[in-house]
């Protein structure tokens, strides 16, 4: 499926849109972090849960739960909430 | 400042001034927007910079590994995404991220884990455990890698022992940003002989290689009121083994300056002898690299609601030759009046050269520089973002 990914992880990418796949967000996060060493601990912490400024939506929803299944036609978009200065 | 394992018995070794001079210095300054390298020329009067590295990451600590001079290891954040370590083994050159940067270890179900906000200090291991390791982390926690920095596990049981946890307290029991473990120490004789601090939380060593700590808290005041005998209250800001002397320890406290030689356990409020209206209060904790009597520390307002400025507006370094006996202020060439910054607790550092060069880095975000030991003060940059560490380091 599409992943939109937000400028502060583009060092991983290198790219603003990317495939991955997977049955759940969990599991697309994983394929991405195989895809992208490392870009799933910026995202998520050691305790699975999505980090504070970090918002996922899938098809236009906010999803917090990374057991949320997802189909291969959905469209997952990453977003970082700045916050400070 | 790195480790250093020359032994007392081994000072008559050392090159010549000349010859120490020769060497290069290598400033790391790492700020609250990105890190900085400055190349200094060999008499240090004019600096290369090299950076922004990382720029708009957070970076706590910047450190080179004094045992192949070449890996660097960067402690990183941003507001938005989560802490990870960045290497690199050309000095700058290229970098690339831990494969597996520290973090707690995850929770059994039902319980709630923690989670590492950022990584806030690193200390090389051991001359003889070249790829060794280790970070102190906020929520205060202690990691160690066995790969130069690749990959870090939860090292001993502190992070999870009951005892140590109700020590560490909680987000709100620390500094504004975290509570932070920090001042990692590895003693030049004994890869097993260890010391760290935490904010709050005490000192606190161990002998065994990590497998047992305790706590070693004699003669250190707490705030007014609290007990002196809970580790919880003990807040050390920079903890420093002078390299000399491995036996002498200096601390810069939350209430105090203060120095400790082992075999005691009984830390002496040395900055008593500071004049009274400066204080012996600050963050920083500088150790001369081949005399354990000379310190440099940086004194900070700490009244009423705790400023942390300068003095009255007006910088300045204090040193002490006899152990603590007595201090002379150096301000020599540092603001007069209406400066309002302070130096924070990894932004003051020494090198190795004789005279010994002293760096330090201001919230303001300037690098000030003294090549004769504090007597004169120059800044070499300035406009940079608020400055969290600076070290400094010799290249052959």
């Amino acid at each position: 499926m599409k992943v939109l990914i937000p400028s502060a992880l583009r060092s991983y990418t290198e790219q603003s849109e990317t495939e991955a796949s997977g049955a759940t967000l969990a599991a697309v996060l994983a394929d991405l972090d195989r895809r992208y060493a490392g870009i799933r601990f910026r995202m998520v912490d050691e305790q699975d849960r999505i980090r504070p400024h970090i918002r996922i939506f899938v098809d236009g929803k906010q999803v917090r739960d990374l057991s949320q299944p997802l189909r291969a036609t959905d469209e997952v978009v990453i977003v970082q909430a700045l916050s400070g200065g | 400042m790195a480790h250093n394992s020359r032994k007392p018995a081994e000072r008559t070794q050392q090159p010549t001034a000349r010859a120490r001079r020769a060497r290069r210095v290598l400033v790391m300054v790492a700020t609250r927007k990105g890190a900085w390298l400055y190349h200094g020329d060999a008499a240090r009067k004019t600096w290369r910079a090299d950076g922004p590295h990382f720029l708009g990451h957070i970076l706590n600590h910047l450190v080179l590994d004094p045992r192949d001079g070449r890996t660097l290891l960067a402690a990183a954040k941003t507001g938005h995404l989560g802490p990870t370590v960045f290497r690199s083994t050309d000095r700058g050159r290229t970098w690339k991220e831990a494969a597996r940067p520290p973090a707690f270890a995850k929770a059994a179900e039902g319980k709630e884990g923690r989670a590492v906000d950022h990584t806030f200090w690193l200390t090389p291991g051991h001359a003889d455990q070249p790829d060794v390791w280790y970070a102190g982390t906020s929520p205060q926690g202690l990691f160690r890698s066995e790969d130069g920095g690749v990959t870090w596990d939860p090292f001993s049981r502190i992070n999870d022992d009951p005892q140590y946890r109700k020590w560490m307290g909680t987000v709100q029991d620390g500094t504004p940003d975290g509570p932070k473990l920090h001042s990692i120490i590895v003693d030049p004789r004994a890869a097993a002989h260890l010391y760290f601090g935490m904010s709050g939380g005490g000192v606190h060593e161990s002998v065994d290689g990590g497998q047992s700590w305790a706590p070693i808290l004699k003669g250190l005041e707490v705030v007014e009121g609290f007990d002196p005998a809970e580790a919880t209250f003990h807040d050390p800001h920079c903890i420093r083994l002078c390299p000399s002397n491995p036996d002498r320890l200096y601390q810069q406290n939350h209430c105090g300056i203060y120095r400790l030689d082992r075999p005691s356990d009984h830390w002496v409020r040395v900055g008593k002898s500071m004049p009274k209206q400066i204080g012996d209060i600050g963050f920083p904790m500088v150790v001369h690299p081949r005399d354990a009597d000379t310190v440099w520390v940086f004194p900070m307002d700490g009244t009423s609601v705790w400023p942390r400025t300068s003095p009255e507006g007006k910088p300045a370094v204090y040193a002490t030759h006899n152990a603590g006996k007595t201090w002379r202020r150096l301000a020599d060439g540092l603001p007069g009046k209406q400066a309002w910054w302070t130096v924070k607790r990894q932004a003051m550092t020494a090198d190795a050269s004789d005279p010994v060069g002293l760096y330090l880095g201001t919230t303001s975000g300037e690098l000030w520089t003294s090549r004769d030991e504090g007597r004169r003060w120059t800044c070499i940059a300035q406009h940079l973002p608020e400055i969290y560490a600076v070290e400094a380091a010799e290249l052959a």
